[in-house]
């Protein structure tokens, strides 16, 4: 019996470790390896190259995404925490609606939060000419640009951590914790600042740590935004574009470093804060609920803020049916048609990306389902619960390469013949988005199959090995059923994640295989704003669907919590 | 959900409150702590009305089921808690806390962090914080029902031994007859949002004031009879059970009789209740029986040692009934 269980793991654990090796350790180290050798020798050059004279732009880059994302962290933090807590003093009803609002900015596709954001408060958006025109003045009082708009993105996108972060931690508070504070003699600001505050530090630095990290590794804002200041990742593509990959290898590597770090610090500080259960009793936090005067003001501000939220999709969906050409000086689009969505189904050459997107999200879904699931299932049975710590950490690592790093050394590794593609160059063919989106994935299947196996309760399994049931029986029959909700919630993100993937998609794509995100940016480039939008829109719908299917299926599931995606 | 609940609380005194869960025990509790705000009536402390007074300055502490402790804290920051509220100096800090934490036997574990503590020595502290401040009134929250029963016993006895030291008023919440009988000067019984009975364990055990006090308290099995004044005699179906003499029931006619296990006892010499062994429940020290008389179900429990007859289920085992120790409602 158990000779046959260890057999199963070990199957269990072939295509993990095969595909580790072969597709995430190998062009990391590719990638390095190129960033060190000089005409095949090892060299340092680049490096020295990086912080020697003359390299002012990195020295600009690193300041521009450290002040972006300090800027970011700390606007995230302000507008998060506020919201969270103004949640709870809404009755249940109205709760649920402003929640799923609240959520929203962090389920818009990376580039299509950015150009909604740019038709709104960009320099010809509708909100600055709204007040020019108001004002009588030729010229918009402001707009959003540079790192302005791109702190807008961010926070607008980021924020929403710390809701969900402040909001869990709310919720997991023991409202008796208070209570006995409270009879205690201590006042509302202490109790705030002695209860509520320490138990909510965890969240707030796991918070702040993923916005940072989100906001250093950002792509999307910088591009549309930045102009001509370079920050991290735009250096970095920069750089390739200019034809200095190995160059680009070395910043790949700066970047991959103090992103793994950020990464780092925040599973550590997961894994401290986390909770140890409490007695039974009423567990909920008592927020007391503000007198009459004060309760409105926070929630008409929350109000105005959720409104604000909602500018930006309405907007594109607004654009989405405006007609080619006829949107440039007005205030708003002065025709509207439906042409640009019977475009997108009718015209072949227009559908193409929306086919490649949907075809290279099922390929990707397929492929992580096989590597998570199989290796969840390693991780918790047998040899490897021992090391389970470290491996999460491992496994989780790719999550925290920025994009444009996997994008990047996915070029470097594959762009010669190679044993992992059957002797054939990946890079130009269809194959090589598909394997950057499974590296940038599949820690999310991994998760929430681990969860899910995690919450199985042993006794089920004696049980059932006590009915004389074989581990492969055992496997089909009970452990496989259990997981199911789980592995399909973290599929469904994963379809999410495929569909809207912009930031390693520029770097890899081909003409003839252009996917949704990158379609969306070269019709901006024209200025074909409807096509925009309405391939934005569509993309949109898309992922609204899918995250509501994922969380019905995930309900209770604390993996499903909304990962940290890079704009 | 509470109703008509007039109590009144000597200084001092350790009270408790027991029933059935979801009778309103603990709400009641949570009033008096300032928790919840009840609808009408209020909450005299000290004669000082303090309904509207909130939980931070009525000056009263509790002890939570789950414990509550802030699990940031060492158990001496927890403990202290209260007293820095209260402006203590620093001086005097340290000196109640290090008493009140040899009081409860935890002098040596001032340092550890909260997470640490068993279950037994959270709920130490969780008495030590609520009491250290020498609140007006001490409120526990069935306090013993999150630790096993072993453990529950010493509890009780240190939590008793505290209180009969510190003097402090304490109103105790449980739905556990020994607790309640074992620790309180007076009890109350509550069932439905209403106070059954008031009195001193003794009273309320031997002289419940209705079937279902009788019920919960004595776990006694109620036998629907008649009585007969004239005759004196108690008819159960078709048997007819005399009296003890001198003993008078306080009803005649149609009456609800409780019996408390106790007073159920298998006797070697012929008896007139013959009733059938359906289940025979070996405890140890004592041996309980669930007995068939006349088609009602009756328990029995007697010191296994005193077992003249080992009853077999199946049998009938001859019994006798102490009447002059039942009680007797009128039937409604």
């Amino acid at each position: 019996m158990i000779r046959r269980t260890r057999v199963l793991e070990i199957i269990a654990l072939l295509p993990l470790g095969a595909f580790l090796l072969g597709y995430v350790l190998f062009p990391i180290v590719t990638g390095i390896i190129a960033s060190l050798s000089v005409e095949g020798k090892f060299s340092l050059t680049r490096y020295q190259e990086l912080f020697g004279p003359g390299s002012s732009s990195l020295f600009e880059s690193i300041i521009n995404s450290t002040v972006v994302s300090f800027i970011t962290v700390s606007l995230s933090a302000l507008l998060g925490i506020f919201i969270a807590f103004v949640l709870l003093q809404l009755s249940q009803r109205t709760r649920t609606i402003a929640v799923l609002v609240s959520v929203l900015p962090l389920a818009m596709p990376p580039l299509v939060g950015v150009i909604a954001l740019l038709f709104v408060f960009g320099e010809g958006g509708i909100v600055p000419r709204g007040i020019a025109m108001l004002l009588g003045l030729d010229r918009p009082l402001f707009y959003l640009e540079g790192f302005l708009a791109i702190v807008a993105v961010h926070t607008y996108a980021f924020h929403v951590y710390f809701i969900l972060f402040v909001s869990t931690a709310l919720q997991k508070l023991d409202a008796s914790r208070i209570e006995a504070a409270e009879s205690l003699g201590a006042s509302p600001l202490n109790v705030f600042r002695n209860i509520v505050l320490p138990h909510l530090r965890p969240a707030l630095l796991g918070a702040s740590l993923l916005t940072f990290m989100s906001s250093m590794t950002s792509f999307s804002a910088p591009l549309i935004f930045g102009g001509d200041k370079h920050f991290l990742t735009t250096l970095i593509y920069a750089t390739k574009l200019n034809g200095d990959v190995d160059l680009a290898a070395a910043q790949a590597a700066l970047l991959m470093v103090v992103s793994a770090t950020f990464f780092a610090a925040m599973m550590f500080s997961r894994d401290r804060g986390r909770e140890e259960s409490v007695g039974k009793g009423v567990s909920r936090y008592g927020v007391q609920k503000l007198s009459r005067a004060p309760r409105k003001a926070v929630v008409t501000l929350l109000a105005i803020l959720l409104l604000l939220e909602l500018l930006p999709p309405t907007a594109i969906l607004l654009i989405s049916f405006a007609r080619e050409g006829s949107w440039t000086w007005q205030l708003l689009p002065g025709e509207y048609t439906l042409e640009n969505y019977s475009r997108l189904f009718g015209d072949p050459s227009v559908f193409r990306p929306i086919a490649n997107s949907v075809l290279m999200g099922c390929l990707t879904v397929l492929v992580t389902c096989v590597v998570g699931v199989s290796s969840a299932y390693a991780m918790s049975h047998g040899v490897l619960t021992r090391v389970r710590k470290v491996m999460d950490m491992v496994l989780s690592l790719p999550f925290s390469i920025p994009g444009t790093v996997i994008g990047l050394y996915l070029i470097i590794a594959f762009g010669g013949p190679t044993f992992m593609a059957g002797g054939a160059v990946l890079i130009g063919t269809f194959w090589i988005m598909p394997l950057a989106y499974v590296i940038r994935t599949y820690p999310i299947v991994l998760r929430s199959t681990c969860s899910s196996l995690d919450r199985i309760d042993g006794s089920l399994i004696e049980a059932a090995e006590g009915l004389g049931a074989g581990a492969l029986s055992r496997l089909r029959r009970i452990i496989l059923p259990l997981i199911a909700p789980g592995v399909i919630s973290g599929a469904l993100l994963v379809l999410i994640l495929a569909l809207g993937e912009f930031v390693s998609s520029i770097l890899l794509y081909t003409p003839s295989n252009r996917p949704i995100s990158v379609e969306i940016l070269s019709q901006l480039r024209g200025y074909n704003f409807g096509s925009a939008a309405a391939y934005s829109v569509f993309l949109l719908v898309l992922v609204l669907a899918l995250t509501f299917l994922s969380n019905r299926l995930a309900r209770g599931d604390e993996s499903a919590e909304i990962s940290g995606f890079n704009f | 959900m509470l109703e008509r609940v007039n109590l009144q609380i000597a200084s001092g005194e350790f009270f408790s409150i027991l029933g059935p869960s979801g009778c309103g025990k603990t709400t009641l509790l949570r009033i008096i702590a300032g928790f919840e705000q009840p609808t009408e009536g209020r909450i005299l402390l000290d004669g000082q009305d303090v309904t509207s007074v909130s939980p931070r300055t009525r000056g009263v502490g509790m002890v939570f089921q789950n414990y509550a402790l802030f699990p940031h804290m060492t158990v001496a920051g927890n403990v202290q808690f209260g007293l820095r509220h209260k402006g203590a100096t620093t001086s005097e800090i340290r000196q109640k806390v290090g008493k009140i934490l040899e009081a409860v036997h935890m002098e040596n574990r001032a340092d550890a962090p909260v997470p640490l503590l068993s279950g037994g020595e959270q709920q130490r502290v969780a008495v030590a914080r609520a009491a250290v401040v020498e609140p007006g009134v001490l409120l526990f929250d069935e306090p013993l029902s999150n630790l096993d029963p072993a453990l529950r016993a010493s509890t009780r006895e240190e939590i008793k031994t505290l209180q009969r030291r510190t003097g402090i008023t304490s109103i105790y919440v449980t739905h556990d007859q020994a607790e309640a009988l074992s620790l309180s000067d007076r009890l109350a019984v509550l069932h439905d949002g209403t106070v059954e009975q008031v009195g001193s364990p003794q009273e309320v055990y031997d002289r419940p004031s209705s079937p279902f006090v009788a019920g919960f308290l004595g776990n006694a099995t109620l036998l629907r009879g008649e009585i007969d004044a004239r005759s004196r005699q108690l008819r159960l179906g078709n048997l007819v059970v005399p009296l003890p003499s001198g003993f008078l029931p306080p009803h005649t006619g149609p009456v609800v009789v409780a019996v408390k296990p106790e007073n159920v006892v298998p006797v070697r010499e012929a008896s007139s209740l013959n009733p059938l062994v359906r289940s025979v429940e070996y405890q140890g020290f004592t041996t309980s029986l669930l007995l068939n008389l006349e088609g009602q179900d009756i328990r029995s429990i007697c010191v296994t040692s005193t077992l003249e007859v080992a009853p077999r289920p199946g049998q009938s085992v001859p019994i006798r009934i102490d009447w002059d120790r039942c009680s007797f409602f009128p039937k409604k």
